[in-house]
């Protein structure tokens, strides 16, 4: 009987018949497809894209070169150099990230005591050149302020399961 | 006036030339449109949505492929034999073309009425495999000759058991030609009476045109893409395009053979109102659907299974179905289906 069975099973295609059905059924399911650079999906506060350095209200650098980001950095990527500013206040005369070197991993913003390296939303900094993916002080700044009111509310949104 | 012309030498040239336009035109765009309905066809399935950004619905897609592929460099292998390099690439598409000679959209409408018409759509089809092997031997790549000997021994082996379906079909209508096989369809549709066959028509169709899931000629896995890994820019479109031109052709001719060619399902009013072509049209669509379909569902065969498969099973059941069908004839005394007889 088994014999029988497989027989038929064979030759009236049955397995493959099914096998059409599933394929035919999901000719007609709605799409999954997500049409990238005209729609975007939506990101959870903790994303970790393109790096920022962050300033006060008041226009003051957050970064007090206290250097935890540098040695919590996994890739080394990170590289400060700091000196005493005229004011007395310990600052950064070099902030680099090597971007090309960088993992994403977050260490270096969970490190940062003032909030002052963050990883903001942005994910769309693809360069032609490896040179421009090194990053220092002053394109860091820049990403902040440009970024600064997404920057603020991630923190805000995320604050409380911190 | 118009009429006499025709008539003259030239002007049955000029009418030749016309009505081959007239039909590979509508051909040439079909293939360019063929890809893309294969790239949505499959997108829809694994739940993406395919080519939608170069015109509505991606529609211009084929021709920015066209440019692209026109505008690569042809690379032509240090150690290749350069006449045989270029001519299997137009051997293979010129015979994917001018077998369309004999397909007819309507009734008495083709290229060329020919009573041996079937046996012309064979021998073209067969020849077909020079192209492969020049294609494979050409290029001096042991990669591309392995493909090529692939590829013809999987044509070969299936061509025999496609030969004896026809003869069945042959048999039921007493005739070779294509427009007297669609008219003895008329009562009824061949794939009715000779479901069995229906299908292995498909499949051998499916091998014949190295198709999913019998891709062993361009076995995108191992084999790169088999008879024609040496080839780049046009000499490669060819063989691309060709390979969409024999699909279309495979559906025509099962639509013809099989599913009533240009004749509407039912001789009544809401099918009659579309004209025949288009009947035609939408068998060949449906069977082209069928293809990407089948190629979206089914993962390749091992080689020995093909050759299995090919003369095995379809070979002794195309073979056992030639002798039913003509005793069916001989014991019934006429043919049923209003044959020549």
């Amino acid at each position: 009987m088994g014999f029988i069975d497989r027989i038929a099973r064979s030759f009236l295609l049955s397995e493959l018949l099914a096998g059409l059905g599933i394929t035919l059924s999901y000719f007609f399911k709605s799409k999954a497809t997500i049409n990238y650079p005209y729609e975007k999906s939506p990101l959870s506060p903790r994303f970790r894209g393109e790096h920022a350095l962050r300033r006060y209200a008041n226009g003051e650098e957050r970064c007090i070169a206290c250097k935890l980001c540098e040695s919590t950095c996994p890739a080394e990527a990170i590289t400060i150099e700091a000196e005493e500013r005229a004011d007395g206040s310990r600052r950064t005369t070099r902030y680099d990230i090597d971007m090309t070197k960088c993992i994403y991993c977050g260490l270096c913003q969970e490190a940062c005591p003032v909030d002052a390296i963050v990883q903001g939303p942005n994910y769309e900094f693809a360069t032609e050149t490896r040179e421009e993916l090194i990053y220092n002080k002053s394109k860091l700044l820049a990403n902040g302020d440009q970024w600064e009111s997404a920057l603020a509310l991630r923190i805000e949104q995320d604050a409380p399961y911190r | 006036m118009e009429h006499f012309f025709f008539h003259t030498l030239a002007g049955s040239i000029v009418l030749i030339v016309l009505k081959t336009l007239a039909l590979l035109v509508p051909v040439l765009v079909g293939i360019a449109y063929l890809t893309w309905l294969e790239r949505k066809v499959l997108a829809a399935i694994m739940l993406r949505k395919g080519p939608n950004v170069v015109g509505p619905f991606g529609l211009m897609q084929p021709f920015a492929d066209a440019v692209k592929m026109i505008f690569k460099e042809t690379v032509i292998p240090a150690k290749a034999n350069r006449v045989l390099f270029f001519i299997a690439p137009i051997l293979v598409f010129t015979l994917s073309l001018i077998a369309w000679a004999v397909i007819p959209v309507n009734n008495g409408w083709a290229v060329a009425n020919l009573n041996i018409g079937i046996l012309y759509l064979l021998a073209i089809s067969s020849l077909g495999v020079y192209g492969t092997l020049l294609a494979g031997w050409a290029s001096n790549s042991k990669y591309s000759l392995l493909g090529a000997m692939r590829a013809t021994a999987q044509m070969i082996s299936y061509e025999v058991s496609i030969g004896l379906i026809i003869v069945s079909i042959l048999l039921l209508v007493g005739s070779a030609n294509l427009n007297d096989i669609v008219l003895a369809q008329r009562r009824i549709w061949f794939f009715l009476p000779m479901f069995p066959m229906f299908i292995i028509f498909f499949i051998s169709c499916l091998a014949e045109t190295n198709r999913p899931p019998f891709d062993f000629a361009v076995g995108e896995s191992e084999l790169v893409a088999g008879f024609f890994v040496e080839y780049s820019s046009m000499a490669f479109g060819l063989f691309f395009l060709a390979e969409y031109g024999n699909m279309i052709l495979m559906s025509a001719i099962i639509s013809i053979l099989f599913l009533g060619g240009w004749l509407p399902p039912l001789d009544y009013v809401p099918f009659t109102w579309i004209p025949a072509p288009f009947w035609l049209i939408i068998k060949i669509l449906f069977c082209l659907f069928c293809f990407i379909w089948v190629r979206s569902a089914f993962p390749r065969y091992r080689y020995d299974q093909l050759m299995r498969l090919g003369w095995k099973i379809f070979l002794p059941f195309s073979l056992i179905w030639v002798v039913l069908t003509a005793g069916f004839l001989m014991s019934t005394g006429i043919g049923i289906y209003g044959g020549a007889g």
